[in-house]
C-alpha cells in the first residue's frame, strides 16, 4: 500500500540528509495503482484509440457508409496491392459486378490491368470535420472516387463494411457512454437518498430495485422499444433508446452507491464534520460525494459492457435503433441468416469491435476498482 | 424462519403485482391500439372500415373503456386461469405458448444445470490450483465468456456448424418431432439438443460463477484454520470439501437469483439466433402488432416464472445456510 506521503533521501552526503516530501492526491494515487494493471492499461489504451475512431470517424471511413452501389454487392475484402511493376505504389484493381443466371449468385469482374492508385489524404465524399469544417479529406481512399474501396467487403447493397464499421463505432458507442451516464445520475441520486437518509424512503427505493432486478431485461426493454412509433426520426430514437435502457440500467450503480453511502454515515470524520456544524449538503458534497467518485466511476466502466450488449441485442432484433442509423447491431443483423454467412464471412466482422471493446471496459473497471480501494491488497 | 419465509412471499407477489403493472403499461403505451392498427392496415389494403364497425369492435374488445377498467378485466380473468385470446391470431393464448413455455423454461433450466455442472469443478480446480497452466486457461475462457454476448456466440456456433459439418446446429426438435404427440422419444430428442443452446445461453453465467467461486475459495483457504487442519494431518479432499468449500459455495447459491432473470432474458435474443421454439418468436411478433393478450401475458409469464424460480432458490439457500435459517428465530 502507498503511504500518502512519500519520503525521499535525495541527499546522502551523512551532514546534510535532507528529505523531500512528495506529496500526492488520491486520484494520482488511484492512478499509481492503476497503471500497475497492465491489462487493465493496455485496455485503456485501446479505449482510447476506440474514442478516437468515434471523433474522427468521417477521417477514417475510406468510402461513403451510405452510398448503395448494386454492382460491388457482397463483394470480399479488396486487398490493397502494394506494388507494381515500377515499384511501390498502392492500388487496387476496379470492381464490376453482375448476376450469373446460371449459378444464381452475383459474380464479381476484377479487372487486373487497371490500378486505381490508393492515396494518404485523398479527396472522397464532403463531410464536416468534427462537425465544424467542411472537407473531403479522408486518411487513406482513392483520390476522387467515394466508393472504390473496401477493405472489409461490402454488405448487401453495396456499401463499404470498413466505413459502415466505424460509423457504428460512433452510435454505439456513444450510446452505451450516454445511457451509463444517465444511470449514473439516477442511480447516485436514488441511491444517496437511499443510503443517507433510510429508513422509509430506503425500504421503498430498496424493493423497486428488487422488482427491477428480478424481471428479465430483455423481454422488458423489447416491449418499451416496441412502443416507440414506428416513423420516429434517428435522433428521437437513439435518445430514447438511451432513456429505456438507463432505466433499468441504474439499479446496480444505485446499490453500490447506497452501500458506499451507509458505510460512510458511520466514518468518524462525517460525525466530526457534523459536530462542528457542517450543513447536511456540505456533509455529503464536501466530504462524502468525493470518497465514492472513485468506486462510482469503476462501477458505471463495469455497467458500459451491458449497455453495449442492450443496445447491439434490441437492434440486432430490429427493435433498437433503425436503419439509417448505422450501429454495431445493425451491421450485425446483416449477419442473421447462417446461410448468407456461410458464403460471405466478412459480415460477421462488427463482432469484433463488440467483443473487443465489452473486454476492454471489463479490464479497465476492474483495475479502476481495484485502484481504487485504499486498502486493497497489493496482489 | 416464518418470518423471512413470510416476507420472502409478501415479496414474490408484491414483485408479480409490479411486473403485472409494468406489462399493462408496456402494451398501453404505444399511440394507438390494436383496433387502430387493424383499421390502418385495412384502409392500406383499400377496404376502409365504416365508423360503427370501428365502434363495434372497440367495444368487442373492451376498448372503449378506461384502461385502468381493462388492467382489472385482464387480470380477473388471469387468476381465473384464462389467458384470454390473442386478437390477431384468433387463438386462446395457451394453445399458442403452452409448448413454448416449457420448451422456454426447459432451455433456461439446461443452462443454469450446465453453469454449476462446470462452475464447480472448474472453480474448484483453478482455486487449487492456481498460477497452473490450466487456470490460465480456463482464466482466458472465462474472458471469452464475458466478452462474447450470447447472441453473438449463437451466431459463430451456428456458422460454424454450417461450414464444418454442414449441418443446421439451431432448433430444439428433430423435425419429424416437431408436431408429434410428446412421447419418450420425443423428450430424449429434446435433451439430445439441449447441450448446445444450454451452453451458448450458459457460457457468460458460467464465467462469472467461475470467477467468485474461484476468488471465493481462494480467499477461505489462506486462512488460519486450513493450515491448522492441514497440520493435524487430514487428508486435501476432506480439507477441502469439510469448510472450504461449503463456506465458498454460499455465494454461488445465492447469486443463483439473479441468474435466472439473466438467462430468461437471455433465452429470448439465443431464441431468435438459434431459431428455438421458445416464446421469444411470439413474444416478438405480437409486440410488434400490439397483440395486448398475448404480449401482456408473456412478459408477464416470463417475469412470474422468474419470481418463482428466484424464490425456490432462495428457499434453497435457506436450506444450506444455518446462518439464514437460525436468524429469524433469534
Amino acid at each position: 500500500m502507498n503511504p500518502p506521503v512519500l519520503g525521499t533521501v535525495t541527499n546522502p552526503e551523512p551532514e546534510e540528509i535532507e528529505f523531500q516530501f512528495e506529496t500526492a492526491s488520491s486520484w494520482q494515487l488511484t492512478w499509481r495503482r492503476f497503471r500497475r494493471h497492465k491489462l487493465a492499461l493496455v485496455s485503456l489504451i485501446l479505449l482510447g484509440f476506440l474514442y478516437l475512431v468515434v471523433l474522427l470517424a468521417d477521417l477514417l471511413a475510406t468510402a461513403d457508409p451510405t452510398r448503395i452501389d448494386a454492382s460491388r454487392a457482397y463483394l470480399p475484402p479488396q486487398p490493397i496491392h502494394l506494388r507494381d511493376d515500377s515499384g511501390f505504389n498502392p492500388h487496387v484493381h476496379p470492381v464490376s459486378g453482375d448476376w450469373d443466371h446460371r449459378i444464381f449468385r452475383r459474380v464479381h469482374h476484377i479487372d487486373p490491368r487497371r490500378r486505381l492508385p490508393v492515396r494518404p489524404l485523398a479527396r472522397g465524399y464532403e463531410y464536416e470535420f468534427l462537425g465544424l469544417i467542411p472537407t473531403d479529406l479522408h486518411l487513406i481512399g482513392v483520390e476522387g472516387e467515394t466508393q472504390a474501396l473496401s477493405l472489409l467487403g461490402t454488405d448487401g447493397l453495396g456499401r463499404d463494411l470498413f466505413s459502415r464499421l466505424i460509423h457504428g463505432t460512433r452510435t454505439s458507442l456513444t450510446i452505451g457512454l450516454a445511457g451509463v451516464i444517465l444511470s449514473l445520475v439516477l442511480g447516485v441520486v436514488l441511491g444517496g437518498i437511499s443510503g443517507f437518509y433510510g429508513g422509509a424512503v430506503d425500504t421503498v427505493i430498496q424493493r423497486v430495485i428488487e422488482i427491477l432486478l428480478s424481471i428479465p431485461t430483455i423481454p422488458l426493454w423489447l416491449g418499451l422499444a416496441a412502443a416507440m412509433p414506428r416513423d420516429w426520426g434517428v435522433l428521437r430514437v437513439y435518445f430514447i433508446l438511451t432513456v429505456i435502457l438507463s432505466l433499468i440500467g441504474w439499479t446496480r450503480l444505485g446499490r453500490e452507491v447506497r452501500g458506499r453511502f451507509l458505510v460512510l454515515r458511520q466514518e468518524d470524520y462525517v460525525l466530526a464534520a457534523e459536530l462542528m456544524g457542517a450543513s447536511r449538503a456540505s456533509v455529503i458534497r464536501r466530504h462524502m460525494v468525493p470518497a465514492i467518485t472513485s468506486h462510482v466511476i469503476a462501477t458505471a466502466t463495469l455497467a458500459l459492457p451491458a449497455m453495449i450488449i442492450a443496445e447491439t441485442s434490441l437492434s440486432f432484433l430490429g427493435l433498437g435503433l433503425r436503419p439509417p442509423a448505422i450501429s454495431w447491431g445493425i451491421l450485425l443483423q446483416g449477419a442473421q441468416q447462417v446461410q448468407v454467412l456461410a458464403l460471405r464471412p466478412w459480415l460477421l466482422a462488427p463482432a469484433v469491435p463488440v467483443i473487443v471493446s465489452i473486454l476492454a471496459f471489463n479490464f479497465v473497471g476492474d483495475g479502476l476498482r481495484d485502484a481504487a480501494d485504499p486498502y486493497a491488497r497489493r496482489t | 424462519m416464518v418470518a423471512y419465509l413470510r416476507r420472502r412471499l409478501l415479496q414474490a407477489t408484491l414483485t408479480i403485482w409490479a411486473i403485472s403493472i409494468v406489462s399493462f403499461v408496456l402494451i398501453e403505451l404505444p399511440p394507438g391500439d390494436f383496433v387502430t392498427a387493424y383499421v390502418d392496415r385495412r384502409a392500406s389494403q383499400g377496404i376502409p372500415l365504416p365508423a360503427e364497425e370501428i365502434q363495434i369492435l372497440r367495444v368487442r374488445y373492451g376498448l372503449d373503456q378506461p384502461a385502468a377498467q381493462r388492467y382489472l378485466i385482464w387480470m380477473g380473468r388471469l387468476l381465473r386461469g384464462d389467458l384470454g385470446v390473442s386478437w390477431i391470431r384468433g387463438q386462446p393464448v395457451s394453445e399458442i405458448i403452452s409448448d413454448r413455455l416449457w420448451l422456454t423454461m426447459a432451455v433456461s433450466l439446461a443452462a443454469i444445470l450446465l453453469t454449476w455442472a462446470v462452475a464447480l469443478p472448474v472453480g474448484v480446480y483453478s482455486a487449487i490450483r492456481q498460477y497452473s497452466a490450466g487456470d490460465y486457461l480456463f482464466t482466458l475462457l472465462c474472458f471469452a465468456g464475458v466478452g462474447v454476448p450470447n447472441f453473438l456466440l449463437g451466431l459463430l456456433v451456428m456458422y460454424l456448424g454450417f461450414v464444418w459439418f454442414d449441418a443446421d446446429v439451431g432448433g430444439l426438435l428433430s423435425s419429424q418431432y416437431v408436431d408429434a404427440p410428446w412421447n419418450a422419444a420425443k423428450l430424449w430428442d429434446l435433451i439430445k439438443h439441449l447441450p448446445l443452446p444450454a451452453l451458448v445461453l450458459g457460457l457468460g453465467g458460467t464465467a462469472y460463477m467461475i470467477r467468485i467461486l474461484r476468488a471465493n475459495l481462494l480467499d477461505e483457504l489462506s486462512k488460519p484454520y486450513v493450515l491448522t487442519a492441514r497440520a493435524k494431518g487430514l487428508s486435501e479432499i476432506r480439507l477441502l470439501l469439510k469448510y472450504p468449500l461449503r463456506v465458498a459455495l454460499n455465494p454461488f447459491v445465492s447469486t443463483a437469483g439473479y441468474l435466472l432473470p439473466y438467462l430468461v432474458s437471455g433465452s429470448v435474443i439465443v431464441s431468435m439466433v438459434m431459431s428455438l421454439p421458445t416464446v421469444a418468436p411470439v413474444l416478438l411478433s405480437a409486440l410488434m402488432d400490439q397483440d395486448l393478450y398475448l404480449a401482456g401475458t408473456l412478459v408477464l409469464l416470463l417475469g412470474v416464472l422468474t419470481v418463482v424460480g428466484t424464490l425456490i432458490s432462495d428457499l434453497l439457500l435457506l436450506w444450506i445456510d444455518p446462518r439464514i435459517r437460525f436468524r429469524g428465530q433469534s
